[in-house]
C-alpha cells in the first residue's frame, strides 16, 4: 500500500448504547425487532393522525349526520337518531335521480369501454417510442383540469358552438343537444375516458403473446383468437378501468352542472342540493353514505377480481 | 460440528448460531440450525452449500444484517450480540453490488470514509489507492449505470476494502459474470485477497469456485455446517454423504461398521477402514469415480480392494472415458484417463473394479 | 408487446387493420378537439363562440386587470404552496413507513390510505363541510387558526387528499429501489438518518417531485371540495371560474380557462418528464 492507513481498525469503539453486546437470544432479538417496528409507527403516525382528524372523523361525521335530526330551520343537530332520512331516499325524486344516475353511469362506461378497447389495443401493437408517446398524450388530459375540459364542450355545444353548428349544416336536426342528458353523457365519457384507457392498456400490455400465437398455430381466426384469448386475459383491466369510470359518473356534480342545466341531475347535484339550497344535512348526508356504500362495493368486486393495485 | 482449529488468531467465531424465521401464523423456519465456526485471520473461507441452505443468512447475521435468534458472534474476541451493521468492524459486497447509481465511482467508494468522518484530503488519497487496487483508475468519474457487471463488481469491492475491515463478507459476487469472466475474477479475488491479507469469507453454490480459491471450505445443507476443511480433505475425506455428493461425483457403498478399524460392504466383503463410528451403525463407503481402475476379469493386483462386474455403458468425454459398471447390488461409476478404442472395455464385458482402500472414505446421512 | 413478438402477429390484417387505425386517431381527435377549439377561441375577438371574427389578446388582457380573478389566483397558490408542502412531507414520511418497515396497524393505515383517491369528490366536499362546522370552535384555540374566514380550511382539506396521491407515487419508487442500496449504505457505517438522507432520498427525488406535482395539479384543479369550504372573498381560481361557467359562456371565461388548462398541462407534462428521466437510467443497467 502506497499510502498508510490511518484508520487503523474498525470504526470508533464509542460505548454502544445502541447494541447491547449480550450475546444473542430469542428475546433480544424480538426486542430489536420491536424497536424497529416502533421507528416505522412513529415515521407514519404524523400521516395517519392527520388522515383520522380530517378524514376519518369527517367520514364518522356524515354518518352521524345521516341519521341526526333536521331543525326547522334547516340546521342539523346531532340528538334524536333516527332513519328518517334513510326513509326517504325511497322517496320518488330520489329514486329518479338514482335510477338517471345509475342509467348515465352504466351508459357511459359501456360506451368508454367500447371507445378505450380499441385504442388500448391499438396502442399496445405500436413500438414502445410510439407506445410511450401515446400514453404520455393520453394522459395528459387524464391529469388536467376537469373542469375546463368539461367547459370546452359547452362552449362547443353552445347554441352557436361549433358542434351545433356542425349539425345544422349537417341537416341532422337543430343541434340542441345541451342541456339534454345526451350531454351529461358526452360530458362524463369525455371527462373519464383516459381512466378507462390507461388500466386496459396496463392489462393488453401484460398478455404474453405467445399464447395468441399458440391460438393462430391451431388454426384459430383472428377474431377467434381475440374472443377466446386475449378478451378474457384482458379482463382484470376491464373491470378497474369499470370501475374507475362507473363510481365516479355515478356521483358526479360538475358534469351535469355545466353541461345538464338544472334538469339532469345526477346524486352529486342531488346531494349538493340538500346542502346548499334544501339545507336538509340528513338527507344530503344519507345519500353521500349511499354512493360511499357504492364505491365501497365497487372497491371490493375489483379486488375480489384479483385487482391489485390501481 | 467438526471444525479444525488453527491455532491462528481467530478472527470471526460462531458459537452455537441460530436463526428462525417466523410469522404470526406459528410457521418456523430454521435457516441455520445450530453453527459453529471458527475462522482464522487472512484466511480465505467460503461458506458453499445449495440454496436454502443458510450460507447466505449465516453471513448476513455476520455483517448485522440479520439478528440471530440464540448464539453468539464474536469478532476478534469482541461480542457483537444486536450491534447493528454500522457498527461494526466488517464490510460487505453484495451480489447485487448495491451501489449507489446517483454516486460517481470515487464518491461510491469514499462513502464509508465518508461516514466515518475522515477528512477529505485523507479521503482522496485513499480513494485513489483503492480504485487503483481494483484497477478502475480510469473510470473514478463514471456513475454505476455507465459500467459492466464486472466493472461494477470491482467498484463494490473497493469500497469494501477501504474501509480496512477486520472481515470482508462476500454474497456470491460472481454470480451475474459469464463463465469466463468468472474464472478471471476469481483469480483475481484470490490474489487480491493475498495481496491485501484481509480475512475473506465468501459465500457461494459453485463447488468448483468454492474449491479453486479457499483454504479452507465450510459446506452448509439445511441450515447445519456439515464439514470444515481444505478443499482437498472435503474432497478425498468427506464426513457426510451429502458433503461427498455435494462436491464432484462419487460412488456410494453401502455398508455397516464392523469394529474401529472394519466395514462390512453389503455384499458381505470386508474393507479395512478405520472409522469413528459405532459398530454396527450404518455407513457407506465413498469412492471418486477417478480413484476406481477397471480391469478385465479376475486381473486386478490383489493389494487392492475388487468388486465384480460388468460394463453397463461407456460414455467417451474426449479427455476420459467413464464406465458405467452394473455390480449385482449396486451400480459404479469409473473415469479412466483417455485410452485407445483397443485398450477400452466394451458394453457388456465382465470387469473387476478395483480401489485402494485409502482412497475411501466412511461417510453417515 | 412486451414479450418480443412481432406486431405482425398482434395486429390484424386487411380491413379492420384501417379500422382500428382510424378509430385511434379519431379517440385522439376526440380527446384534443374541445381543448384546441378552447384555445383557439379564447382569441376570438367577438363575444360570440361559434364565429370567428378576428384575432385579439383583449380577453387576456381582461383576465389581467380583472381584480377578483386575480385574488382567486393569489388564493389558489397560495394554497396549492401549503397543501403540498405539508403532503409531501406526511406522503412521503407514510410512504417510507409502509414500505420499508413492518409494525402493527400498517394494513389498516394503508387502505385508509387508499380511500381518499376513490372517494367521490362529493363525498368528500360534505364530508369537509360538515367536519368544519362542526369543529371550527375547536380549531380556532389553536393561535393563528381562524377557520371561518381563512384558507385554513382549504389547506386542510387539500391536504387531506393529497397525501394519498404523493404517498402512492413516492412507494411506487421505493419499491423499485433495490433494498440491499440501503444495506450497504448501513454496512458501510452510515446512521439511518444519513442511509436516507445520502441514499434513499436522491433515489426517490424524482417520485418525491412527481408526487408534489400531482399534489399542485390535483389542488388548483380542485373544484367541488373546494367550494364547499372556500370562505366569501377567499375563494380559489377554479371555484372562482366555475361561477363564472355556470353563468354561461363568455370570452373571458374561455381566456381563463386556457390559462388554467396551459398551467394544468404544463405541471403534468414536467411530472411525466421528471418521473421518465430517472426510469431510462435505470434501463440502462
Amino acid at each position: 500500500m502506497p499510502v498508510e492507513a490511518p484508520l487503523g481498525d474498525a470504526p470508533a469503539r464509542e460505548s454502544v448504547s445502541e447494541g447491547a453486546t449480550e450475546v444473542a437470544t430469542p428475546g433480544l432479538e424480538r426486542q430489536a425487532e420491536r424497536a424497529k417496528a416502533r421507528q416505522g409507527f412513529l415515521l407514519g403516525l404524523p400521516a395517519m393522525l392527520y388522515l383520522f382528524i380530517f378524514f376519518v372523523v369527517p367520514l364518522g361525521f356524515v354518518v352521524a349526520y345521516s341519521f341526526a335530526t333536521r331543525t326547522r330551520s334547516g340546521r342539523t343537530e346531532l340528538r334524536d337518531f333516527n332513519l328518517d332520512a334513510y326513509a326517504r331516499l325511497g322517496d320518488d325524486i330520489i329514486m329518479t335521480v338514482a335510477w338517471r344516475s345509475l342509467w348515465m353511469a352504466t351508459v357511459t362506461t359501456v360506451i368508454c369501454l367500447i371507445l378505450a378497447y380499441p385504442l388500448a389495443y391499438f396502442i399496445s401493437t405500436r413500438t414502445p417510442a410510439v407506445r410511450n408517446m401515446m400514453l404520455v398524450g393520453v394522459m395528459i388530459p387524464f391529469w388536467s383540469n376537469f373542469l375546463i375540459r368539461t367547459y370546452a364542450w359547452r362552449v362547443l355545444l353552445d347554441s352557436d358552438g361549433l358542434v351545433t353548428q356542425a349539425f345544422q349544416a349537417l341537416g341532422l336536426g337543430d343541434g340542441r343537444i345541451l342541456f339534454t342528458s345526451n350531454a351529461v353523457i358526452l360530458g362524463l365519457v369525455y371527462g373519464y375516458l383516459p381512466f378507462m384507457v390507461l388500466p386496459l392498456y396496463a392489462a393488453i400490455e401484460r398478455i404474453d403473446w405467445s399464447l395468441v400465437e399458440g391460438a393462430r398455430d391451431l388454426y384459430a381466426s383472428g377474431w377467434a383468437a381475440f374472443r377466446r384469448v386475449v378478451w378474457p386475459l384482458s379482463r382484470p383491466g376491464v373491470v378497474a378501468g369499470s370501475m374507475l369510470v362507473f363510481v365516479p359518473s355515478f356521483g358526479a356534480y360538475v358534469t351535469p352542472a355545466i353541461l345538464g342545466g338544472n334538469k339532469e341531475g345526477l346524486l352529486g347535484s342531488y346531494i349538493v342540493l340538500q346542502f346548499l339550497s334544501a339545507r336538509n344535512g340528513p338527507v344530503g348526508s344519507a345519500v353521500s353514505v349511499v354512493v360511499l356504500a357504492v364505491m365501497l362495493i365497487s372497491t371490493l368486486i375489483y379486488f375480489r377480481a384479483g385487482g391489485k393495485t390501481l | 460440528m467438526n471444525d479444525p482449529t488453527h491455532g491462528v488468531h481467530p478472527v470471526v467465531e460462531l458459537t452455537g448460531v441460530v436463526k428462525r424465521f417466523g410469522d404470526r401464523s406459528g410457521t418456523e423456519v430454521t435457516a441455520v440450525d445450530h453453527v459453529d465456526l471458527t475462522i482464522s485471520d487472512g484466511e480465505f473461507f467460503s461458506l458453499l452449500g445449495p440454496s436454502g441452505c443458510g450460507k447466505t443468512t449465516t453471513l448476513r447475521m455476520v455483517a448485522g444484517l440479520e439478528l440471530p435468534t440464540a448464539g453468539s458472534i464474536r469478532i476478534h474476541g469482541e461480542e457483537m450480540g444486536i450491534r447493528p451493521p454500522n457498527k461494526r468492524p466488517v464490510n460487505t459486497v453484495f451480489q447485487s453490488y448495491a451501489l449507489f447509481p446517483h454516486m460517481t465511482v470515487a464518491a461510491n467508494v469514499g462513502f464509508g470514509l465518508e461516514m466515518r468522518r475522515v477528512p477529505q484530503s485523507e479521503r482522496k488519497a485513499l480513494v485513489d489507492w483503492a480504485i487503483e487496487l481494483v484497477e478502475m483508475g480510469s473510470m473514478a468519474h463514471r456513475k454505476p449505470t455507465q459500467l459492466s457487471g464486472g466493472q461494477q463488481q470491482r467498484v463494490a469491492l473497493a469500497r469494501a476494502l477501504i474501509n480496512r475491515p477486520e472481515v470482508l463478507l462476500l454474497d456470491e459476487p460472481l454470480g451475474a459474470l459469464d463463465l469466463k469472466l468468472r474464472h478471471q475474477m476469481q483469480h483475481e479475488l484470490k490474489n487480491l485477497q493475498r495481496e491485501v491479507g484481509i480475512t475473506f469469507v465468501y459465500v457461494t453454490h459453485d463447488q468448483e469456485e468454492a474449491v479453486t480459491m479457499s483454504d479452507r471450505i465450510g459446506v452448509m445443507h439445511d441450515g447445519r455446517l456439515l464439514q470444515v476443511d481444505t478443499p482437498e480433505a472435503i474432497y478425498e475425506r468427506p464426513t457426510t454423504r451429502f458433503v461427498a455428493d455435494f462436491i464432484g461425483q462419487t460412488n456410494f457403498l453401502e455398508a455397516t461398521v464392523a469394529g474401529a478399524d472394519e466395514v462390512v460392504l453389503a455384499n458381505g466383503d470386508r474393507l479395512r477402514l478405520s472409522s469413528e463410528h459405532a459398530s454396527g451403525s450404518a455407513v457407506a463407503v465413498t469412492v471418486r469415480p477417478e480413484r476406481l481402475t477397471v480391469h478385465r476379469r479376475g486381473e486386478a493386483p490383489a493389494d487392492r480392494h475388487t468388486v465384480d462386474g460388468r460394463v453397463e455403458t461407456v460414455t467417451y468425454l474426449g479427455n476420459a472415458v467413464v464406465y458405467g459398471i452394473g455390480v449385482d447390488w449396486m451400480h459404479l461409476e469409473v473415469r479412466c484417463p483417455a485410452t485407445l478404442a483397443g485398450e477400452r472395455r466394451d458394453v457388456g464385458d465382465d470387469v473387476t473394479v478395483s480401489f485402494e482402500p485409502e482412497h475411501a472414505a466412511v461417510v453417515t446421512d | 408487446m412486451s414479450k418480443g413478438v412481432a406486431k405482425s402477429t398482434a395486429e390484424p390484417m386487411g380491413a379492420s387493420r384501417w379500422l382500428l387505425r382510424g378509430h385511434s386517431a379519431a379517440v385522439f381527435a376526440f380527446f384534443y378537439a374541445p381543448i384546441v377549439v378552447l384555445c383557439v377561441f379564447s382569441f376570438n375577438d367577438s363575444n360570440a363562440v361559434g364565429n370567428w371574427n378576428g384575432f385579439t389578446l383583449g380577453w387576456y388582457r381582461e383576465f389581467l386587470d380583472n381584480d377578483n380573478i386575480q385574488k382567486s389566483i393569489w388564493v389558489s397558490v397560495k394554497v396549492c404552496l401549503f397543501s403540498t408542502a405539508i403532503a409531501v412531507v406526511l406522503g412521503t414520511a407514510g410512504a417510507l413507513a409502509l414500505e420499508r418497515f413492518r409494525w402493527w396497524g400498517q394494513k389498516a393505515f394503508d387502505a385508509v390510505l387508499y380511500l381518499p383517491i376513490i372517494i367521490p369528490d362529493v363525498t368528500m366536499a360534505v364530508m369537509m363541510l360538515v367536519f368544519f362546522s362542526e369543529t371550527a370552535s375547536w380549531f380556532n384555540w389553536i393561535p393563528g387558526i381562524n377557520v371561518q374566514d381563512g384558507l385554513e380550511k382549504l389547506v386542510f382539506s387539500h391536504v387531506a387528499f393529497n397525501i394519498s396521491f404523493v404517498s402512492v407515487v413516492v412507494r411506487a419508487r421505493l419499491a423499485n429501489l433495490d433494498a440491499s442500496m440501503e444495506e450497504a449504505a448501513s454496512d458501510l457505517y452510515a446512521n439511518r438518518w444519513q442511509t436516507f438522507r445520502r441514499v434513499t432520498l436522491p433515489q426517490i427525488m424524482p417520485g418525491v417531485i412527481g408526487g408534489a406535482l400531482i399534489a399542485v395539479t390535483i389542488s388548483l384543479d380542485d373544484v367541488v371540495v373546494s367550494s364547499f369550504v372556500s370562505a366569501v372573498g377567499g375563494t380559489p381560481l377554479s371555484v372562482y371560474v366555475f361561477g363564472m361557467l355556470r353563468k354561461g359562456v363568455s370570452p373571458l371565461v374561455n381566456s381563463v380557462s386556457v390559462v388554467m388548462l396551459a398551467a394544468s398541462m404544463a405541471f403534468v407534462v414536467a411530472s411525466l418528464v421528471i418521473s421518465r428521466a430517472t426510469g431510462s437510467e435505470r434501463e440502462e443497467r
